[in-house]
Order: C-alpha cells, then structure tokens, then sequence
C-alpha cells in the first residue's frame, strides 16, 4: 500500500526533476550557470495558471490531444516496476498495453499538430511517425528478449530478471537490448543526437516544433508528460543496466532516485558531447538499434 | 422455429428485398425505403437466429435433395458460420440505411434499381456460403456472390474507371473460383464426396497440402492476399461507399472463412502450412499497410489498409495452423481467436471508415485527400466517427483493434516458450512485424485524420460540407459505439471466440489432436479484461481532463475566434503552404522505397531562377500495373492472330461454349465415373 501510494506519488512529482538535471548537465558542460534544477516545475507551475490562445483553425484535437498523450502516458506508469517495487498493475501481455499506449500518445500528438495546419509543425508530426517505424521493431526485439529470457510475459517479471544474476548466455543479449534501448530511449525523449529540445524554430526539430502552437495549461501538461515519458523510460532502462536492490525499502527508493538522476546526467554528458544528426542520417541510427536488438535475439534462441 | 429455418428465411428475406423496387417506378424513393426495411428485418431475424443456434435444443442443420445429379442441398450453422453470420446480417443492413441518405435511388435513376437487387443477393449469397455444408451449393453461392458483388460496385457504371475496376474485379474473382473449382475436385476425389464434412483422415498428406495450397491461393483471391490482391483497390475505390463497406467489412472475410473452414475439415495439418500462412500474412500487412501510406485517394487508402488488416488475420492464422500441427493448444486458440476477433473488428471499424469516406465524398465531391482538410469543424460528428474509427484500426488501446492483435501478439510471445518445439522460436520474430505494421498504421491514419480534417481547407471541394443526415448518421455511430463496446469489454466475446476455436483445433474424428480438458481458456492466457479496464480508465481520465480544461474559467481566451495559427510569426500564410497528406507522407514513402518502387516525373531543378516547371509522383501498384498490365499487353500483340474468333457477339460465344461441351463429351467423358 505505501510503496504504491510512493510509486504514484514519485510518477506525480519526480519527473520534471529530470529536465533540470539534463539542463544543469549541460549548462555545466557549456560553462554556464543555467537555469536551477527546479525550474520545470516552477514553468510548469507559472503555465498551468496562464490562459492560452486557441488558433481559430484548430478543433477539439487540439485540446484533446496533450490530454490523451497525458492520461496514456500515466497509464503507462501504472505498468513498470519502478527500481526494487512491483508495478502496480501487472498482468500478462501488459508490455504490449505499455507499448501502444505510447502509440496512442503519438496518435493524439501527431493529430494535434496536423489540427493548427502549420507546415512546420506536419513536418514535426511527420518525422515522429516515421521515426517510430524503426523504434517499434527495436523495441519489440527488446521484449522478446526479456520475454524468452524470463520466460513471462508480464513487465513486471520480464525487466525483473536482470537483477536475479546474470547467466553465461543472457548477459551479451541483455548488453545489446541495453544499448539498443537506449537509442531508442533518446529517440523517443527527443534528445541529442535525434532531436534537439533546446531549440523551438528549427526546420530540423521533431518533438518541439508538433508543439509550436500549444501554450498556457496545455503546454504544461506537454511539458510534464514529456519528463514523464522519459522517467518511465529511464526507469525500464535502469532495470537493464543498473538492477541493484537491497532489499530495505529505505534504502532502495532513494538508490533508485540517485540512479535515475546519474541517468539524466548521463544523457546530458551524451547532449553535451554529441551533434545532432542530419534528419536523413537519423533512421541509420534508428536501424543500428534494431540490430543491435534482433542480434540480441538471435544470441539468444540460437 | 428452428434455428436453421430463421436462419434460412431471413436469407430469404435478405435475397428478395430489391424485389419491390423492381416493381415500382424508378424514380419513386419507396423501393429503397422498403429494400432497407427488409434487409433491416432480415438482419434483425438474422441475428436472431445465430443467437439461437448456441442455444441447447435447436436443429442447426438441414439437408435436402436436388435435381442436380452431384451433392445435395446441406446446409448448418455451427459457431464458426455463427461467427461470420453476424457481420453478413449486420453490416449489409446498417449499409442499407446509410444507401437512404448516401445513394438516393432517385438521383441514380438508370441504375438504382440493379443496386438494390444486387445489394440484397450479395449479402444474402454471403450468408449462404457461411452455411453451405456441400461444395456444389457453396460453389453456387460463392459465384452467386462474386457475380452480384460486382453489379453492386459498378453501380456507377457511366464513369470509366469503375468499369475499368470492374472487369479487373470480375477477371480476379474468376481466376480464384477456378482454383475453388479444382480444390473441390481434389477434395471430390480423395473423400468420394462433395459433402463439406471432416474426412480430411481419407487424404492422403500429399492431397491435404495440395488442398490447402489451393485454397489459400482461391481464398486468397477474395481475401486479397497479397499478390492476389489486385481487384481489390480499384474496387473497393470506385464502388459506392457502402458496397465498399459491405465488400471491405464483409466479402474480404469470406475468403478468410473459406481458410479457416478447409484448414478445419484438414485433419492433419503439416508444420509449413502454418508458416507459408505466417509468411504471406506478414507480406501481405507491411506491403498492404505501405501502399495505403502511398495513397492519394482516400478509398484507395482504406482499400490497401483492408488489404494490411487481412495479413494480420493471415498471420494469426498462420500461428493458430501452427498451434495444431505442433500440437501447441495455446498457439492455436491465441491465433484463432486473435484473427476472428480481429474479423469482426475490422468488419466493424473498415465499414465505419467507409461509411464515413462516403459522408465525405457526399459533402465535398472528392476523395482526392489533398483537396481536402479543415473538414473537422464543418462536420464535426463525422470528424468524431472518423476519429473513432482510426484510433480502433491502428490497433491502439482503448478500442477495439488493439483487443484482437493483442490476442495475436501473445500468440507470437508464447513461441518462445522454453517447452515449445525447437525450431519455433523464429516465430516469435512475426510480433516485431506486426509492431512495424502497427506504427505504419498509425502513420497510416494520423495521415488521413490530419488530411482530410484537420488544418485548414487545401481546395475550394469543402466550402459547403456540413454533416450528413441521420440516414447516414446512425450507422455510423451504431459503428463507432461497437468499436467502443468490444473495445471496453473484449472479455465478453471470449466465449464465443472459444467455442469456434474448440471445434475448429479439434475436428471430431479419432485422430483429434487435442482433449477438450486440455484446451486452455483465454482468460488464462490473455486476460482480455485488463485490457478493457485499463483503457477504459485511461480514456475517462482523458474525458475528465478534457471537461475540466474546457470549463476551467481562467481559460478566458478559449474558442475565441480571430487568432490564426501562430506558425513561428509567419505573416500571411495561405492554405496552399499547408503540409498535404502528400507532403506527410513523403519521408516514409523514402523510407519504403525498397517496398514501394515510387515514380517521380519533373525535371530537375537547376540554377538560381529555375523556369516554372511540373512535377508529379505517383505510386503504382507492383502487381497490377507493374507486371499484369505489361503482360496482358503482350498477350494482346501476340495472339493478334487468334482474335478474330473475338466477334463480340454473344451468341456465337455460346457456339463455342457448345463446341468445346461437345468435343470434352466425346473425348474425356467416358474416363469419368461418379
């Protein structure tokens, strides 16, 4: 009961934590001061109390669409098993809810952006769409892996296995879905070298140019579900590389705290050290991760 | 009344109810009113009837003599025709009603009557097929349907192209009746019957694969099994829309019944059938899905979309053939269940977005999908029903498309059971295409959505658009709330899925694979109803997020009219700057470009001040127009010697019909035995 009263309340207030690490990360790097770290959630707080201005072209998909990508995002998070903890939900098959519901979001934010009619922004939509045509098959390699190796077929259960010991013939497979998730992690977060988030008015943005027209409340529940898509993310990714537990509940909340913030760092070094890629050159590094996943797999069943 | 008999006469009903249309003047509106009556009535007794044949005591089987000399008028309604059964008296009459709105009779005067008595024989020969138990009369029902299919979509027959895509469709439909025609023979010859009964036990394992590959290729045909798919855009493009919801939502399926109904009288089902069904599956849902991307014609879309759905079910099929040649119960009642429910959602959803690319047509006079946009605040309830649509065919929570794939999905994840035979694993790599094929779906529909509804209009084609009326209205969100309802409570169709699958993984006989104790539940392997609670939570939360946004005061500048889109401050932007679906399209159409061959034509741009210049892309389907078409040419030059036997009259036709009769009697018909 507590450690799901934590597991919400930790989905609720910790991810826009993550955006300030990133950002302090990479202000450092730059050597700037940069904003604080808390400053997500002083925006969020200062959007969430603005009007907004709805461009006449738009229709309820454009309202509806942050909300959806909201609510299947939280859904979403009801599904992984954060750190040591259970998820809350867990059932058979629930990966795949887990997958399509981050589908679902893309629906309704693709949508959303086609709905202004602004070129820039059915550019945005259409480079998420085609992007996530690599991401998937990635992905899925990932969960059969997991799957095959946990013998389960619930998210709870298959991210679970990495912590109970490594055998001879899994852990070069669990290596290559780690690094194929990843990207896919970066990709799906819209972070260097994919996408940029610290620029708005670029022909080259993904993520930030769909959102061009969002603002006031909308633009921070944008905001929060994006810090919340990459917790869960990082969380999924944490359980492949990091599945350290004690066993004290004390101990292991804020061991996985400590771990997902060293993640933001991590991805704020890679920002920080890396280019963005041309957008032709994007799908290259979408296609290695499929391999590196679908090798994976055939290490695996070999 | 027995089941059999309501069954029996509401395909009377369903047959007969363009009837009084004939009779009455052609411009007079009251024929299709009561054509739509009927084929509401039928539909209704239809329905009944399925309900009662799951009932204990009624007969659900009738066999009568004929005046033919082979086979016999046998005809049964078990679960699986059951479950076909309901599409065939549901969709075909929610179309009727929309034809009230959609294709008045009135403004069609030369051909409104061959629609309506064509419209009600295509649904009532479907029914037919579903409970035909001999191959003559299934046969006889199957041409009765292909034939009338055909009058229906080329109702419109003054326009080139639909006649066009008719003859292809008519040529198509032939060629796979023919292959239908010797897989009968064969079956004829090693069971010493036409009886559709489990005998498969008196083939030899030779003739079972010869079977199946007939019928996957005389099936494949109506189904659209890519490559065989080549009638299928152009006529389900052309046909109007609610005969392109009955054909897509329907007829498609039949060729799927046919599969799932031979591969069920097989007894012995040998490892690579399930394969070759998994591999055609897969090809058939990244090319079908691909091709829709492609598409400029929003019916062409839907049609290539359909041609993606029907690999998805191959697929499923693919694993449940698998499932009993292995002897996996799990493998086959997943992948059965996964592909018939997937049968009924897409009957569901497909005939939704036709119905709806109709309302569209109706209101703007185009299906040209970058003509369009803006539509959403014009029509704002077919925008919904649209939306509605397109969420449940790119298989996403909470409706009811993710239901079924989710089904398949586990299927595919349980070949990598350590206890399952070596060698299967590789099956499991067909979740990864079916998770390709869901992201491309979703593009897929993200695309339309935002073409035809949303920005602002591309053409002057929707100035006038406004809703249609609620002729139109209510089957499409009868539609739209069937979506919902299987999609929020998918446990409730698990035990009818089971009881097809029990029959279906086990035919009777000593050889039955499988124990009834032995077959698992679905809820044991796949709890539908998580899925089903979830979404249905996950959308109430975004309902409740939607109303308080909406409300909330603070908003003060909500709806007000007057600002345009922001679009980085750019001063005058017109509609023609808009990105079309085209222009949405165009990087996964690079993407796909191993797939789909794309073709541009315009010069090259050279210089600082190019001249003005042309430029035009088009997409050609690999089959038809790559290799048919060229061919059929060839065979055209060539045998230019032969073609004067081509007079064009009729009767000397059926002279050399008569002939060729004449010189098979004498020559072969002595070998012939009953």
């Amino acid at each position: 009961m507590i450690e799901t009263a934590i597991h919400i309340l930790l989905l609720a207030l910790f991810p826009p934590l993550l955006l300030g690490v990133i950002n302090k990360t990479k202000a450092v790097f730059a050597g700037r001061v940069g904003p604080p770290v808390l400053q997500s959630y002083l925006d969020i707080a200062k959007l969430l109390r603005k009007g907004m201005v709805l461009s006449s072209t738009t229709t309820w998909i454009f309202v509806a669409g942050p909300l959806v990508t909201l609510s299947a995002i939280a859904g979403a998070g009801l599904l992984i098993p954060i750190g040591a903890f259970p998820a809350i939900l867990a059932f058979k098959g629930d990966f795949l809810l887990f997958a399509y519901l981050f589908a679902l979001a893309r629906f309704f934010t693709t949508s959303a952006a086609l709905d202004t009619g602004s070129s820039f922004e059915g550019m945005g939509a259409a480079r998420e769409v085609t992007f996530s045509v690599l991401s998937e098959p990635a992905l899925f390699f990932a969960f059969l892996v997991l799957a095959r190796i946990s013998s389960s077929l619930s998210l709870d259960s298959m991210l679970r296995v990495p912590a109970l010991g490594l055998a001879v013939g899994t852990t070069a497979p669990l290596v290559l879905i780690a690094l194929g998730f990843f990207v896919v992690l970066l990709a799906e977060t819209c972070r260097i070298p994919v996408d940029d988030p610290a620029t708005h008015l670029e022909l080259t943005m993904i993520h930030e140019v769909m959102v061009l027209d969002h603002c006031g409340p909308l633009f921070g529940v944008i905001l929060y579900s994006a810090a919340l898509k990459l917790f869960l993310l990082g969380a999924f990714f944490l359980h492949l590389v990091a599945p350290y537990s004690t066993g004290n509940p004390l101990i292991d909340w804020p061991l996985f705290a400590a771990e997902m913030l060293a993640l933001c760092v991590v991805i704020g070094v890679v920002e920080s050290i890396t280019a963005r890629l041309r957008m032709r050159r994007v799908p290259y590094l979408l296609v290695s991760a499929i391999l590196l996943c679908g090798s994976a797999f055939i290490l695996l069943v070999r | 009344m027995s089941s059999i008999g309501l069954t029996l006469s509401a395909i009377l009903i369903l047959a007969a109810s363009g009837l009084p249309a004939c009779l009455l003047p052609r411009r007079s509106a009251g024929g299709q009113r009561l054509a739509a009556l009927a084929m509401t009535i039928g539909g209704i007794l239809g329905t009944a009837a399925v309900a009662l044949s799951f009932g204990p005591s009624s007969a659900t089987s009738l066999k009568l003599g004929w005046l033919l000399p082979w086979g016999s008028f046998s005809v049964a309604v078990d679960p699986l025709s059951a479950f076909f059964l309901c599409l065939v008296f549901v969709i075909p009459a929610l179309g009727s009603v929309y034809g009230l709105g959609y294709w008045k009779q009135m403004e069609h005067e030369p051909n409104g009557q061959r629609l309506g008595l064509s419209y009600g024989l295509l649904a009532a020969s479907m029914a037919m097929v579903l409970i035909s138990r001999d191959a003559l009369l299934f046969l006889i029902s199957w041409e009765v349907m292909a034939l009338s299919a055909w009058f229906a979509a080329t109702a419109e027959n003054d326009k080139p192209e639909v006649r066009r895509a008719g003859w292809i469709y008519l040529i198509a439909t032939h060629v796979g009746t023919l292959v239908l025609f010797a897989m009968f023979a064969l079956w004829n010859a090693q069971t010493g019957s036409f009886a559709l009964e489990p005998r498969g036990a008196m083939l030899t394992s030779g003739a079972a694969g010869a079977v199946f590959v007939l019928a996957l290729v005389g099936f494949g045909f109506k189904a659209g099994f890519m490559p065989l798919h080549v009638w299928l855009p152009g006529a389900h493009a052309n046909a109007p829309s609610h005969v392109s919801a009955v054909m897509s939502g329907v007829m498609l399926k039949m060729g799927i019944y046919g599969i799932i109904r031979m591969t069920g009288l097989l007894s012995a089902i040998a490892p690579w059938m399930g394969t070759a069904l998994l591999a055609a599956g897969a090809v058939t849902g990244i090319a079908g899905i691909s091709f829709a991307i492609g598409q400029r014609d929003l019916k062409r879309a839907l049609a290539y979309s359909s041609i993606e759905n029907i690999g998805i079910i191959g697929m499923a099929l693919g694993l449940a053939l698998t499932g009993r040649a292995c002897g996996r119960a799990d493998w086959a009642l997943l992948g059965l269940a996964g592909a018939l429910l997937h049968v009924w959602n897409h009957g569901l959803f497909k005939s939704l977005l036709f119905l709806n690319s109709g309302a569209i047509i109706h209101a703007t006079g185009t299906r040209d999908v970058d003509l369009l946009g803006g539509l959403a605040e014009k029509m704002p309830f077919t925008a919904l029903a649209f939306t509605l649509g397109a969420v449940a065919i790119a298989g996403l929570p909470p409706l009811n498309g993710f239901a079924g794939e989710w089904l398949v999905y586990q299927g595919f994840f349980m070949a990598l059971d350590p206890s399952a035979p070596r060698g299967f694993e590789a099956m499991a790599v067909a979740a990864v295409a079916l998770a390709a094929i869901g992201a491309l779906a979703v593009a897929c529909f993200v695309r339309l959505q935002g073409g035809v509804f949303q920005g602002s209009p591309r053409s002057a084609a929707g100035g006038h658009a406004h809703d249609p009326g609620l002729a139109m209205k209510l089957p499409m969100g009868l539609l739209g709330l069937a979506c919902l309802a299987i999609g929020l409570f998918p446990a409730m169709a698990a035990p009818f899925l089971e009881s097809v699958a029990l029959a279906w993984v086990m035919p009777s006989g000593p050889e039955a694979t499988f124990l009834p104790a032995a077959m698992p539940h679905i809820a044991d392997l796949a709890p539908l109803a998580w899925v089903g609670w979830l979404g249905g939570g996950i959308a109430l939360l975004a309902i409740i997020l939607y109303t308080a946004t909406r409300l909330s005061r603070r908003n003060g500048q909500v709806g007000e009219a007057g600002h345009g889109t922001w679009d980085c401050g750019y001063a005058r932007p017109t509609a023609r700057m808009e990105y079309t679906a085209s222009s949405f399209g165009q990087s996964l159409v690079g993407l796909l470009s191993f797939i789909l061959w794309p073709t541009r034509h315009g010069p090259k741009i050279k210089g600082s001040f190019p001249a003005a210049a042309k430029f035009r892309s088009e997409l050609p389907d690999p089959i038809l127009d790559r290799a048919l078409r060229p061919l059929f040419r060839l065979g055209r030059i060539r045998s230019g010697g032969i073609r004067s036997l081509q007079q064009g009259q009729t009767q000397l036709y059926i002279l050399y019909i008569l002939g060729i009769a004449i010189v098979l009697l004498l020559s072969g018909g002595r070998g012939v035995s009953r």
